[in-house]
């Protein structure tokens, strides 16, 4: 936390001074790897036997005396950052029969404490998401499946797939608009013309399985997923 | 909302309330959740703060990477034993503090307050002045209230991070917040609310943040068992009726531009002040496994 003259500083609540509640020893370390962790398993999904963590940087350098190593097993098995289990959450993991793996790697030019998971799936297929913890508990996602996005997990957040043709982003819109959901930050990104694109959407309100379910409706939508954040 | 201390006195003094009512106010209004539910939101903080301020005074708590632990035990029995030099108070509330930095490096429950690396500081300061003033749950909520409205100001005016500005801004900030708290709790002014917390800040300006191996352990517990009395003794200070001779506004200043001053190596990076001492090195390498 800083000076805050260009994040909103008249929003500072209490509670980001006193708080948050959480497995220790550091905020960046420990709680913001959690939140890495399960941030990475709302989009990847839960069917996954076996995830690598490359460790990059800080993260690489201190990650057993920081139990960053246990915070980020917590948050791909969705325990938040304040559950006393955390600290045993390597055991819980291989009572559930998922192989963790750590591998100190160079990311490249990235945050000092950027992690890149690795899902490995029941089918054979992998899902990645790589990500940073930048202070405070605070993170950002940096990366899905190749494709780079940005967003932070604090607000309601929509994840979209689509074949990139005209009129998906307002078919999109138009849903939420529907649903009273107003949008706070939208980032599309594809891999080539005509092909798989994806659209980012930070919103104000919760995105329920119901939205979901009729965007995943609409033609040439090929997924959708949404991380609501715990308060 | 208030941006300075100044202003959060003038809005105090205005409405003849305490600081901790113009904080709860100012929560409902920016955060849109009712006074109920912010009340709860802290009394939760609170009961971690508790737990974790007694923990380790009881068993031995070893941090993961072994380089601390079982510290606040032996204040605790040492303070039992009865031979203080301080006395009760002063002695228990560091060991309270030694038990939440062990309990945070031991990858238990606590509260960042303002951060994890001085979670000790205002629950062990404000738990034990309420013993000895003889005051109620709701007074101790109430402080933490107080405590966060200051904390606030600090962090919009200079920071609360220690890759910032240093171990002052982190426990600089923990103290400041709680003898400002005490100071209310015990029935000071607003006034002297801030007195206490220009008067804590600046005991410890300059405050270089160099943690061995980079973990929060050493010398963090041991300065947040430091930071709890610089708490209690600028309390005193002011409830004395001694004012700071810089306005607390100015102080916090100052305190930023002193961390800005701080050259890298001295701001939670590990590569300079006892970090960098031989000793320091040899730890990390056997801590991290260099």
């Amino acid at each position: 936390m800083s000076n805050g003259e260009e994040d909103g500083m008249s929003n500072l609540s209490a509670f980001d001074i006193i708080g948050p509640i959480m497995v220790g020893p550091s905020s960046s370390h420990t709680a913001g790897a959690a939140r890495l962790g399960k941030v990475a398993m709302s989009i990847a999904g839960k069917n996954f036997n076996k995830v690598t963590f490359y460790l990059h940087g800080s993260f690489a350098k201190t990650y057993r005396g920081h139990g960053t190593d246990r915070a980020l097993v917590a948050g791909i098995l969705g325990m938040e950052t304040y559950d006393d289990r955390l600290k045993y959450s390597l055991e819980i993991a291989k009572e559930k029969g998922i192989e963790i793996e750590f591998i100190e790697a160079d990311l490249g030019d990235v945050h000092p404490n950027t992690v890149k998971i690795v899902f490995h799936r029941e089918d054979g297929t992998k899902f990645e998401v790589v990500g940073s913890s930048i202070g405070g508990g605070n993170i950002i996602i940096t990366e899905i499946n190749g494709d780079k996005v940005e967003f932070t997990g604090d607000y309601p957040t929509l994840i979209v797939k689509q074949k990139d043709v005209k009129g998906m982003i307002s078919s999109v819109t138009a849903i939420l608009a529907s649903q009273n959901i107003n949008i706070a930050t939208m980032r599309v990104t594809r891999r080539a013309k005509g092909k798989e694109a994806l659209m980012i959407i930070e919103t104000d309100a919760e995105i329920s399985d119901y939205v979901l379910k009729v965007i995943e409706k609409v033609e040439n939508i090929l997924s959708a997923k949404a991380i609501n954040p715990v308060k | 909302m208030y941006n300075t201390g100044l202003e959060l006195m003038e809005i105090a003094n205005s409405k003849k309330c305490k600081i901790y009512e113009v904080v709860i106010d100012n929560e409902v209004e920016s955060q849109g959740i009712s006074k109920e539910e912010i009340i709860s939101k802290m009394q939760k903080a609170l009961e971690v703060m508790k737990s974790s301020a007694q923990e380790a005074l009881e068993k031995e708590v070893k941090s993961v990477s072994g380089l601390i632990g079982g510290d606040a035990k032996k204040l605790e029995d040492y303070r039992k034993a009865g031979n203080t030099l301080c006395g009760d108070t002063v002695v228990k509330a560091m060991a309270r503090a030694l038990s939440c930095s062990e309990v945070n490096a031991a990858m238990g429950r606590i509260v960042a307050a303002p951060t994890a690396g001085s979670c000790g500081i205002l629950p062990a300061a404000l738990i034990t002045a309420a013993e000895k003033l003889n005051k109620s749950e709701e007074e101790l909520v109430n402080a933490l209230f107080t405590a966060s409205g200051i904390g606030q100001i600090i962090a919009k005016n200079a920071t609360v991070s220690g890759a910032e500005g240093g171990c002052q801004a982190e426990c600089g900030a923990a103290a400041a917040m709680a003898a400002a708290a005490i100071v209310e709790m015990a029935g000071g002014t607003p006034e002297m609310c801030l007195h206490a917390a220009a008067i804590a800040l600046k005991n410890i300006m300059g405050l270089v943040c160099d943690p061995i191996a980079g973990l929060v352990e050493a010398p963090c517990a041991k300065r947040n068992a430091s930071g709890v009395v610089n708490a209690l003794i600028s309390a005193e200070l002011a409830l004395a009726g001694i004012k700071s001779i810089i306005p607390f506004d100015e102080v916090v200043d100052a305190m930023y531009k002193v961390g800005k001053a701080l050259p890298e190596a001295l701001r939670e990076t590990a590569l300079g002040g006892i970090a960098a001492t031989p000793t320091g090195i040899k730890l990390r390498k056997q801590v991290l496994g260099e």
